[in-house]
């Protein structure tokens, strides 16, 4: 019961947040969905670290780590600080500066304009949509079966089926509520405070939770001692996870070009573009990395400790534990008390929900902008525009719950298959923002190959029930992104080049090649 | 101009730099342990993050598009 009123206080907290961001809002279009470009650098760090950290950073890093050891860290945080920066730097200021210039609101206007055809805005739409909703699923359905475990014996009689705790469903639904009401009455800028409030939560109840393991497995007086003990127990056992023996070199390669998939993210783009100048990119840029660190590190330890932590002479995880995810879950449970039990999950709920917000407002400013709003913007006054967008978010809430129900447990392999086809979509973007020649026969090219190849490997991978699925010992993305780019250089340089009046709203001064 | 292509060309070595050290096939097999406690593949990608955090100062530094800050037509926002 402890841990579940300290989730209630939680989410209660973070309603109040959204309601006093509700009371800044403005009544414009803008301001409800890009805060009137008025996110400074220490919202836009937080905010952009938030939505790019989901509940992987704290339970999957864990789960992981205790499968392969410490190379996680390498394959999924130290590649991220330094292609995430890379994609806020070459892509997010420059599309900031366009955005600012050309009032784009969503991905689809950049590329309708940039590519001088709304036909483009009609194909790349479905695959955006069909990309992101397996990535909000996972975040809806992590967030009930978080809260399901740590809840369980909550209740005497109520929910046996689902051990004593609140049942998944509900948890979704409440979680969905609480975010849908910030998202809803605050918009963009109750999005980017709640982000920062629960980047802050996460990352402090990450480090506290890691000492006080730390100190659990010791049993030493100096903290020092402790984080030593726990990781000799780790050489004497199982000293391959201190290492990388069970992951090959060409696999840890292709794991870098997954965060390159920052740089297509709807979600981001729009984050993006409420900075306030592009001077407020220094400070995320800089300091990404860094957070990434502060993160990852512990959790990936504590998933290395865990293979070999006992208490009273058993392992405290057993080896054969069928759900990675459960690992973090575990090693709180037996190595601390229900306070900080519950205000962990509190942190896994923050990272979820931190992600949530900005996908559910995209997805509703997406279906408002390039659907609804297309084209006929001057029919709908700003009262109008801001309705639309907030009855859509409602709807996107509402069906991505019910899809929630009914998605298979499998959803949770789809994660990277998500961000291999953002990372596919990449080449397109720099190209659109770099390159004078890039046609729209080239960017269509790009599109239908890029939504070719990852077809063809989702099926290959039986539909990614097979994990470990490589080719050419690498992850599908790496053969996505060389095809994505070859194709659309190919083609381009065969096509006919843009018009002049386009490129001079893009190239002022012939910038570029 | 000269200093502008100098300043870009030490930007894109330092970040190819990062991709390729992100690549330490050296510290593959490596158990040794740094202070007792860190598994050296960890500490080299842990300081890895931290030298990315000092690229990205130089970047922020000496290689940032100023040029990009843009007023829109209604002026600056409050």
């Amino acid at each position: 019961m402890t841990q579940l009123t300290i989730i209630l206080i939680y989410l209660g907290l973070l309603i109040g947040l959204g309601l006093l961001a509700g009371l800044l809002f403005r009544g414009t279009r803008e301001d409800y969905l890009l805060a009137s470009h008025t996110i400074g650098p220490f919202l836009l760090l937080m905010s952009l670290f938030g939505t790019t950290m989901t509940a992987f950073a704290l339970v999957g890093s864990t789960g992981k780590s205790f499968r392969v050891g410490i190379g996680v860290y390498g394959m999924m945080a130290s590649s991220s600080g330094i292609v995430h920066s890379l994609c806020f730097y070459l892509i997010g200021v420059k599309l900031w500066s366009l955005g600012r210039r050309h009032g784009y609101t969503t991905q689809v206007q950049f590329f309708r304009d940039r590519l001088d055809s709304r036909a483009i805005g009609w194909l790349l739409f479905p695959i955006l949509v069909g990309l992101i909703i397996p990535y909000l699923l996972l975040g809806v359905m992590a967030s009930g079966g978080v809260v399901n475990v740590v809840t369980r014996g909550a209740f005497d009689t109520a929910f046996a089926d689902y051990g004593h705790g609140v049942p998944p469903w509900l948890a979704s639904l409440v979680i969905c509520g609480v975010v849908l009401t910030y998202v809803f009455t605050g918009g963009m800028r109750g999005t980017a405070w709640a982000n920062a409030f629960q980047t802050s939560v996460f990352m402090v109840l990450g480090v506290v939770t890691f000492v006080v393991i730390a100190n659990a497995i010791g049993g030493q007086d100096a903290f020092l001692d402790n984080l030593r003990v726990a990781t000799e127990q780790v050489r004497q056992h199982h000293p391959e996870k201190l290492t990388r023996e069970k992951i090959t070199q060409a696999q840890f390669f292709s794991f870098m070009l997954i965060p390159l998939s920052a740089g297509m993210f709807p979600h981001l783009f729009q984050h993006w573009l409420t900075a306030r100048s592009a001077r407020s990119f220094k400070l995320p840029v800089v300091v990404h990395p860094l957070f990434i660190m502060i993160v990852w590190v512990p959790c990936v330890l504590v998933g290395v400790w865990a293979t070999s932590a006992r208490l009273d002479g058993k392992l405290i995880v057993p080896a054969d534990i069928a759900n990675d995810s459960a690992v973090l879950g575990l090693m709180v449970d037996k190595l601390s008390n229900p306070v900080l039990s519950g205000l962990l999950t509190a942190g896994i709920l923050a990272a979820v929900m931190s992600s949530l917000d900005s996908q559910f407002l995209c997805l509703g400013t997406m279906f408002t902008e390039d659907i609804m709003l297309a084209g006929r913007r001057d029919r709908f006054s700003e009262r109008q525009s801001v309705l639309l967008a907030r009855l859509f978010v409602v709807a996107v809430v509402i069906v991505t719950y019910l899809l929630s129900l009914i998605a298979p447990g499998r959803i949770f392999d789809l994660g990277i298959w998500c961000f291999s086809g953002f990372s596919g979509l990449v080449p397109l973007v720099i190209a659109a923002l770099y390159w004078r020649r890039l046609t729209l026969a080239g960017a269509v090219a790009s599109i239908v190959v890029t939504a070719g190849a990852w077809l063809y490997f989702f099926w290959q991978s039986d539909f990614a029930a097979n994990a470990r699925y490589l080719f050419w010992g690498m992850l599908p993305v790496a053969t996505i992104c060389l095809l994505s780019t070859a194709s659309l250089v190919a083609v381009s340089l065969g096509t006919r080049p843009p018009r002049q009046e386009v490129l001079d709203r893009f190239f002022p001064g012939g910038e570029s090649t | 101009m000269r200093r502008v292509t100098w300043v870009l060309i030490v930007t894109w070595g330092l970040i190819l730099s990062l991709i390729v050290l992100h690549q330490d096939f050296w510290f593959w097999t490596d158990a040794r342990l740094v202070f007792g406690f860190l598994p050296m593949g960890l500490f080299y990608h842990a300081g890895l993050s931290i030298a990315a955090a000092a690229v990205w100062w130089f970047v922020a530094c000496w290689a940032w598009p100023d040029e990009l800050d843009v007023t829109p037509p209604g002026g600056p926002q409050a």
